[in-house]
This record gives C-alpha cells, sequence and structure tokens, in this order.
C-alpha cells in the first residue's frame, strides 16, 4: 500500500515537470508559426493571440516568395542533402566493409585514421579547403559543399557500418563465395541489404547537420544561384529585419521541412541515437 | 613459399579507396595545410616562413591578443554554462522520463528534442524576436507572473548578451544529453535496481548511489560532445549578433574570431594565415580535450567497470 501511496504524486509530479519543459521547448516554435499568419498589427498587439479571420494575413509570405528565391534555396538543400547521403552510406559502406571483412596489413590502422574525423571538427580545415575549391574552380558549386560533406560524414558512418557488418554471419558470405560470387556482389547483394537499419541510422544522423549547417555555404557557396535554405534564410532576415511579417514568414518557411522530416523519420532518429549510446 | 602467397587483393583497395580519397583530400589534408599556413606570413604577395611568429602575435600583440584572449574566455565560459546547466539538465529529465510506468514518454521526448533539430539560424532570430523589447512577448509575460522588472534587453546588453545566447544554445541542444542518459539509463539492468530496492534503497537515493555511478560513461561522452560543439561553435552567435558578435565583441566566441580573422570584416582585411593560426588553436584546445576524455577518463572507467 504504501508503495502506491508514493508512487501516484510521483507521477503526477514527473507530468507537470515535464509538460513544464516541453512548453518550454515548443514555445518559440509556436510562436513563430502563428505570428508569421497574422497582421503586422496583430503580431505587435497581441503576440499570443492565434491567427483568426480578423487578424489573418500572407502578406510576410507574400514577401518572401516575391524577394527571395526559397523554392531554389530548398532544391539547392536538397540535392545537396540527398547528393551528400547517398555518397557517404555507399564510400562507408564500401570502407566499413573493408574493415570488417578482411585481414589485411595496416587495418588497424587505416581503421583509427578514418576514426580521426569523429571528434576533430572539419570545420578547423576551413581555409585550406578554400584553397583547394579556389584551386579546382569548385566554389560557388553545391559540388563543393557535397565533397565536404562527404569528407565529414564519413569517419562515423565506417565506425558505425563496420560495426554492424562484423555481425553479419559468415556462413552466408562463404556459400555466396562457393556458389562463385565475387566479392563485389558479396557486398553488394549479400550484405548491404542486411545492413539497412544501419544505413538509415547513419543518414539520419547525418541528415540534420548537413541540412541545417550554415558556416560552409557561407564560405564556399554563397553565390544567389547556390545559396541552402540555411543560408538563404540567413541573407534574407538579414535583408528584412526590420519587416517583422517577412521574418516570421520566412523562418516558418525554414522550419516547415525540418518539421516534415522529423515527423517522418523522428522514431528512426531516437532509435538511432539511444541504440548508439547503449553500446 | 610462392604456393602459399595468395593474389594481391585488388578489392579491398577499391572498397577502401573513395572513403580514403574524399577524406584525405577534405579533412587531413586541409587540416595539415591549416597548420602550415599558420606558420607563414605573407605581404606584399611574398610568403615568408615565421615560425611561430602568429601565434606569438595572438598571444601578445596589443593589436591582435585582446580580441583573441577575449574570445577565449568567452568560448570557456559558453562551455561553462552548457556543463552547468544543459548537461545537469538534460540528467534530470531523463531520470523523470526514465521511469517506465510513466505515459506520454515517446510525446515528451520527441517534443523536447524537437528544438536540437533546427538550425541555428531559426534558433537565433526566434529568440531574438522572442526577447526584443520592440515585440514584447518576454516583457509582458513576465509582467503576467509579476516579474516585468526582471527584464532588460538580454541580448543587447554587453553583460548578459553571452550568458543568454548559452542559456538558448542550452535549450536547444538539452536534446542530445537527454536522449543519451535516457538510453543509458534504460540499459541498467533491472536485477541491479531490484538489489537496491531489497536493501532499502529507492527513489532518489537510487537514482543518486546506484544509477548515476552507472551512466558515467555516457556523462563523459555528453561532456566531450559538449566540448567539441562549444569550442567549435559559430552559427548561433553569427545568426543572431552577426560576424561581429555584439554588442561591443561581448558575444565573440573563438568561431566568430576565426571568420572575421580569416575574411576580414568592415575596417579588417582579412588574413588567411592568422586565420589558419587561430584554427591551430581551436585544433589543440579540442585535440587536448579529446586527448584528456580518451585517455584520462574512458581508459579510467572500462578499468572500473571490468
Amino acid at each position: 500500500m504504501r508503495r502506491v501511496r508514493h508512487t501516484v504524486p510521483n507521477v503526477l509530479l514527473a507530468h507537470v515537470a515535464l509538460a513544464a519543459y516541453t512548453v518550454i521547448a515548443l514555445f518559440p516554435i509556436f510562436i513563430i508559426i502563428i505570428n508569421s499568419f497574422k497582421t503586422r498589427k496583430a503580431i505587435f498587439r497581441d503576440p499570443l493571440a492565434l491567427p483568426g479571420p480578423e487578424n489573418f494575413s500572407l502578406v510576410g509570405f507574400e514577401t518572401v516568395f516575391r524577394q527571395g528565391d526559397f523554392f531554389l534555396y530548398m532544391q539547392n538543400s536538397l540535392i545537396v542533402t540527398v547528393a551528400s547521403l547517398f555518397f557517404i552510406l555507399l564510400f562507408g559502406a564500401m570502407a566499413g566493409f573493408a574493415l570488417a571483412e578482411y585481414r589485411f596489413k595496416g587495418n588497424t590502422l587505416m581503421a583509427l585514421y578514418l576514426a580521426i574525423g569523429i571528434m576533430i571538427p572539419i570545420r578547423l580545415g576551413t581555409i585550406s579547403i578554400l584553397e583547394i575549391m579556389v584551386a579546382t574552380n569548385l566554389v560557388n558549386t553545391l559540388t563543393a559543399l557535397v565533397l565536404v560533406y562527404i569528407a565529414q560524414g564519413l569517419p562515423l558512418a565506417i565506425f558505425i557500418l563496420s560495426e554492424f557488418m562484423r555481425q553479419v554471419s559468415d556462413d552466408l558470405k562463404n556459400a555466396g563465395r562457393i556458389d562463385g560470387l565475387s566479392e563485389y556482389r558479396i557486398f553488394f547483394v549479400l550484405v548491404l541489404p542486411l545492413v539497412r537499419p544501419a544505413l538509415a541510422t547513419v543518414a539520419v544522423f547525418n541528415m540534420i547537420p548537413i541540412w541545417n549547417d550554415l558556416w560552409f555555404p557561407l564560405i564556399l557557396a554563397p553565390g544567389e544561384a547556390t545559396k541552402t535554405l540555411t543560408l538563404g534564410s540567413q541573407v534574407f532576415i538579414g535583408q528584412f529585419v526590420t519587416d517583422w511579417n517577412a521574418v516570421l514568414s520566412a523562418l516558418s518557411m525554414a522550419m516547415f521541412p525540418v518539421l516534415v522530416l522529423y515527423l517522418i523519420f523522428s522514431k528512426q532518429l531516437i532509435r538511432g541515437i539511444t541504440s548508439g549510446a547503449v553500446k | 613459399m610462392t604456393s602459399h602467397r595468395r593474389p594481391i587483393r585488388w578489392h579491398i583497395g577499391i572498397f577502401l579507396a573513395p572513403a580514403v580519397l574524399v577524406y584525405s583530400a577534405f579533412m587531413i589534408f586541409p587540416l595539415f595545410g591549416t597548420l602550415q599556413l599558420s606558420l607563414f606570413t605573407t605581404s606584399e604577395q611574398q610568403t615568408s616562413f615565421v615560425g611561430l611568429d602568429n601565434f606569438r602575435i595572438l598571444f601578445g600583440d596589443p593589436r591582435w591578443s585582446g580580441a583573441f584572449w577575449n574570445a577565449l574566455v568567452n568560448n570557456v565560459w559558453f562551455f561553462v554554462i552548457h556543463m552547468l546547466v544543459q548537461n545537469p539538465l538534460g540528467i534530470l529529465i531523463a531520470a523523470v522520463l526514465s521511469n517506465p510506468k510513466l505515459r506520454l514518454r515517446g510525446f515528451y521526448r520527441s517534443a523536447i528534442f524537437l528544438p536540437t533539430i533546427m538550425s541555428f539560424v531559426i534558433v537565433g532570430f526566434a529568440w531574438k524576436l522572442i526577447l526584443s523589447p520592440l515585440w514584447g512577448i518576454a516583457p509582458d509575460m513576465l509582467k503576467a507572473v509579476g516579474l516585468k522588472f526582471l527584464f532588460a534587453p538580454y541580448l543587447g546588453k554587453e553583460e548578459y548578451a553571452l550568458t543568454t545566447l548559452a542559456l538558448i544554445s542550452v535549450w536547444q541542444y538539452v536534446g542530445i544529453p537527454m536522449m543519451l542518459i535516457y538510453a543509458a539509463l534504460l540499459s541498467i539492468p533491472q536485477e541491479v535496481i531490484e538489489a537496491g530496492e531489497v536493501e532499502g534503497v529507492t527513489g532518489f537515493a537510487a537514482f543518486w548511489k546506484i544509477k548515476l555511478p552507472l551512466i558515467l560513461p555516457a556523462i563523459g561522452i555528453i561532456s566531450i560532445l559538449t566540448f567539441v560543439g562549444n569550442f567549435n561553435a559559430f552559427d548561433l552567435v553569427y545568426a543572431a549578433q552577426g560576424a561581429l558578435a555584439g554588442p561591443n565583441y561581448a558575444t565573440d566566441i573563438l568561431g566568430t574570431f576565426l571568420y572575421r580573422t580569416f575574411f576580414g570584416f568592415q575596417m579588417q582585411l582579412g588574413d588567411p594565415n592568422m586565420g589558419a593560426a587561430v584554427a591551430m588553436i581551436m585544433f589543440l584546445i579540442i585535440l587536448t580535450g579529446v586527448c584528456i576524455y580518451l585517455f584520462g577518463i574512458q581508459m579510467r572507467m572500462t578499468r572500473y567497470q571490468l
């Protein structure tokens, strides 16, 4: 009986605390979104009110669509993110397979070399990276961003994927070898489909930092044609500081794709983080 | 002898080559390139080797050292706030969440994690608007609870701006320690906790005496992640306060200092060599932290676990 008496108020307390923090976590996002649909007057007079028929306005979004090329920015972000993820997964899985499957001289050394980038941020080499991009004429191209993000994502991808590939049964691979499959077919046909959950985890992990990055787009690809959504919104908001409708609408526009992705992938992401931490 | 020699296994090289090439070209090589740049100086298009002179200038020359030490001290404070607020708060939320009888756990977890996936640009501007005295959300809400006197233009005052920014970053990133600690708490075997209950250790004491020592490795991980993230931070300050890290450089950290040194800003010309020197200092700080973690903390922990 004593136990019951104690747990009920405890659970209630837990709910109160968590609900309070949830409000703190969501309030700023909520307030930006509701105000982006209101008239300028309503934004200032009654910032906490929900948009209704008497104060509804899309004037901010109109400015955003007229003045900023948000669809282009979104397209750039999408191209950069998808291309980077594809190559991180492909190259990362190939290298992870080589490290997990074959015993060769320098295997451990190679694994260590590839792991340096897990802890050392790639940003520290920015000045040299920019020199390389200038020398190869890649400044203001999406290719420059993709190359940098591949290099950024590979270390952790190789680490996680090789861990998973070690768990794939040897019997399966050896059966394939007896059937005369080449090493490449064993990798692509037998092993790769089995590590799909790990591939998904790596993809979700890498997606957010690439999509949200401001540093490399600002330095390597600040041109109008190659702006990503993060950089595009930053520049747009900087120019329209005093136009509150436009700023709020731009923020909402920038939040939208991330919110959608989160709704789709949050389970995957959370499972990835928690399973990675247990290890 | 020859009969035992295996043919060269080309496929190993082919599997490794793309990753090693891209990684070496854009990660490892630029780090060495930056190190090299930091040892040279460029004047009138003549590049000459100056050894550690750039670092001496950064540490001691009055034109540079003030800004450099300011950025470094600010960065340390930025990190301290994260360690004092973000990580304890994350542990606390995780501890509350890990109660298996609690309903809506998934909802709370996803909601509290949501800010973490937002870009700094969004977060920086959103908070800038909310804290703006022009808009009045923050003062109105404080007024509603009778705390109007607490309001100040936090991001505009030199004495508060850096702490405010650090707290915004805490608000955004508390999801990471929460999630990692939560996972660590769930992985504690039920028998251990039950054994404690038999001994009469429950509730808060159970958390303090049984669970906390068992999640120390996870606390080590979140600490080093926070360290690396903080000493490499840039986006939030740039988005909220601009490259000048105002007011009056009060929010300047190493990332923004590196950006201004390298690119130049307003009256100041960009200097790749000095920029490289700043980057190398950041590299050494991060490397030191990572080494302390790997050799000092993680190794000792595995020994205790065994």
